[in-house]
């Protein structure tokens, strides 16, 4: 072999390497932050961490209880709003998408993914906040839907794809009109996939913390009222994390644990879905 | 012998539907009739109509139920069509509303407001340069760290990777797109901005002092630990969508390269980085469009002061977060109307480098939803 040869050889093997580190330095801030979680937020968490709200400030104790049933029900909100919406515009996207209308509208999906979600924050607040004179839940619910129906979209429309033509010939073929088609046949057998998405979605907006910053607000008591300003885990990590308390502080990382804890849970569920899908 | 010298003759065979309408969707032709013959055409005569005959198909009553006006699937597109125009529709809202918010300060400062520094809520004087500036610099100094590495693990995910660690590594990135900003954002005040006070600027400092990007005293939160984590965060971006573009680079590609002799690396670097260029070109953009527009982290982070100043590690501002720092403090309609012109420039920006993007990327993957799980 020549030297030549032998050079190329050696450097093929070296950028191997510096690619295999990058990859490494990639997934290294995620295993920092997950021990950093653990590690500062495990100690913390107790069962007043789940059932009580929070004490004034400087005293210790207290917990988070507000802020996961607010979480929850701004996101039930989000999905009742954003769910019809986002996967209708799906079903449209794979079953009539084809022309321009559908390239136009898969586009500006794509486009309103990467929207700033603190741009959508303001917009809910001039249409929802405003004009009723008071932060809401729901306001916060509807900024959240609209982050979610471009997502919604796109993943029903991939989902629904992947279902075999000949289903739909069969269907068509015993005389079932197209709408029913699509909505028993084709939607059923898509069905884990798009749960999945969904699942996707909910996991994103459940962190999204500045879209709520003016539509939500945050709110130190317990609430379930939809009509007022309510808590969510997001905020208050935000409130605390920026505190000046070191029991802030300490809440800010178990919230923070909580939160994560959640979001994992839902991708990993998503993605064991789509698991047992592709190995049936 | 000699065929007989003649004008050619080309025939045509049709059928017509007559009575009747024709339900293709769901296959039945019940009752329908039909014209159906041949139609034989010469030079000279134009049309014949060499035979035709009516065809009717018989009215079967299972299939009758069917042949009524089937209102349902005009119906069911109607509302498809419908919702998916929502989504038009509503980013035409969210622009317009941004636009007719932000009208009265672009009125008073015109253009002026991009480029003047000066930010006083007291003097009703605004202009929006420090943030834009600081929204721009943040998001190129993520992209000078981010593109290294999230290139290299799409390169290292598709080219070198054994196959039992492409999984669990593409998984691990998937995660990191999964953490809440304001996860990063607490994690960034309390841990990396120590870290980068013992680790990283000391160094830098000692080699790059000298440079006015390094200059004065490190405050933590400072334009540096904003692109850092701002870095962090759009790595998973980068790389979910540069590994669908180079997952989509035929195969073809790399066997030609390695049939000419190349080695492994030099057949991803001349054949299968070139092809995918547009894409990841795409995914660049995509990631820098996340950078601009992103918040909490980068609130928490970055210092927040108006300030215009070369330096790395001083504070600085950009527009999401001014938008999510002073929006309740807007008390004046001319404050508020000034949030709304900075939301609209973050608002147009954005939009603009995410579809220049999406058409980068499909031009690559073929308007597949790429990237899809990681955004």
């Amino acid at each position: 072999m020549s030297a030549r040869a032998i050079r190329r050889r050696a450097k093929s093997a070296v950028m191997t390497a510096v690619v295999a580190a990058l990859a490494l330095l990639a997934v290294a801030p995620l295993v920092a932050i997950f021990a950093d979680l653990v590690h500062k937020g495990a100690t913390s968490i107790d069962w007043n961490f789940f059932l009580k709200s929070p004490v004034p400030a400087g005293e210790s104790g207290g917990g988070v209880a507000n802020a996961i049933v607010g979480s929850a029900i701004i996101v039930a909100l989000a999905c009742l709003v954003g769910m019809p919406i986002g996967v209708g515009a799906g079903l449209f996207l794979a079953e009539y998408g084809g022309g321009r209308l559908g390239w136009f509208v898969r586009f500006i999906a794509d486009v309103m993914n990467g929207t700033p979600s603190i741009v959508v924050g303001i917009s809910a607040w001039t249409w929802l906040v405003r004009p009723s004179g008071h932060f809401s839940a729901l306001a916060g619910g509807a900024a959240l839907a609209m982050l979610m129906i471009p997502m919604l979209a796109r993943t029903t429309e991939e989902m629904v794809r992947l279902v075999p033509n000949s289903l739909r010939e069969a269907a068509l073929a015993l005389g079932y009109p197209r709408w029913r088609t699509s909505l028993t046949v084709v939607t059923r057998t898509a069905l884990g996939g798009i749960v999945t998405g969904a699942l996707v979605a909910v996991a994103r907006v459940a962190g999204e913390t500045a879209p709520l910053l003016f539509t939500a607000l945050g709110n130190l008591n317990f609430s379930t009222s939809i009509a007022e300003p309510m808590q969510t885990l997001s905020l208050q990590i935000y409130v605390y994390a920026t505190g000046p308390f070191e029991e802030w502080h300490r809440l800010a990382w178990a919230a923070a644990l909580v939160l994560m804890g959640m979001v994992l849970t839902l991708s990993l569920t998503a993605r064991w879905v789509t698991r047992r899908r592709h190995d049936q | 012998m000699l065929p007989p010298q003649g004008p050619p003759l080309r025939g045509v065979v049709f059928a017509q539907p007559v009575t009747g309408s024709l339900h293709g969707r769901d296959g039945s032709l019940a009752g329908a009739t039909y014209l159906a013959g041949v139609s034989l055409e010469t030079t000279d005569t134009p049309s014949k109509v060499k035979a035709a005959v009516r065809l009717t198909a018989p009215e079967t009553p299972a299939l009758v139920r069917h042949h009524r006006r089937n209102l349902g699937d005009p119906t069911y597109r109607v509302i498809l069509t419908g919702l998916a125009v929502l989504l038009p529709l509503l980013m035409l809202a969210v622009a317009g509303q941004l636009a007719i918010s932000a009208a009265p300060a672009l009125k008073k400062f015109g253009f002026n407001f991009m480029f003047t520094t000066t930010w006083d809520p007291v003097a009703e004087v605004y202009g929006a340069a420090p943030m834009i500036f600081g929204t721009v610099v943040s998001s190129l100094l993520a992209l000078l760290i981010a593109v290294p590495l999230s290139l290299g693990t799409a390169i290292f995910l598709t080219e070198f990777a054994p196959r039992w660690l492409r999984q669990p590594i593409g998984f691990l990135v998937e995660l990191l797109a999964a953490v809440p900003s304001v996860v990063y954002g607490l994690w960034g005040v309390f841990v990396l901005i120590p870290l980068l006070r013992t680790v990283a600027v000391p160094p830098l400092r000692a080699v790059l002092g000298w440079t006015p990007f390094f200059k004065g005293v490190f405050y933590g939160n400072s334009m540096l630990a904003g692109g850092v984590i701002l870095a962090i965060m759009i790595v998973p971006y980068i790389a979910a969508v540069s590994r669908e573009v180079l997952l989509a680079v035929p195969s073809s590609q790399r066997e030609a390269a390695m049939g000419l002799g190349a080695t492994r690396w030099e057949a991803v670097w001349s054949a299968v980085l070139p092809y995918g260029r547009a894409g990841i070109m795409g995914a660049i953009m995509l990631g820098f469009g996340r950078a601009l527009g992103e918040t909490m982290a980068v609130t928490m982070l970055i210092g927040n002061r108006h300030d215009l100043g070369a330096s790395l590690l001083q504070p600085a501002y950009t527009m999401a977060a001014a938008i999510a720092n002073e929006f309740s403090e807007a008390t004046t309609p001319m404050y508020l109307s000034a949030l709304f012109a900075v939301g609209l420039v973050l608002f147009v920006i954005t939009i603009t480098i995410n579809a220049l993007a999406r058409l980068l990327v499909w031009r690559v993957a073929k308007g597949a939803a790429v990237g899809s799980k990681a955004l």
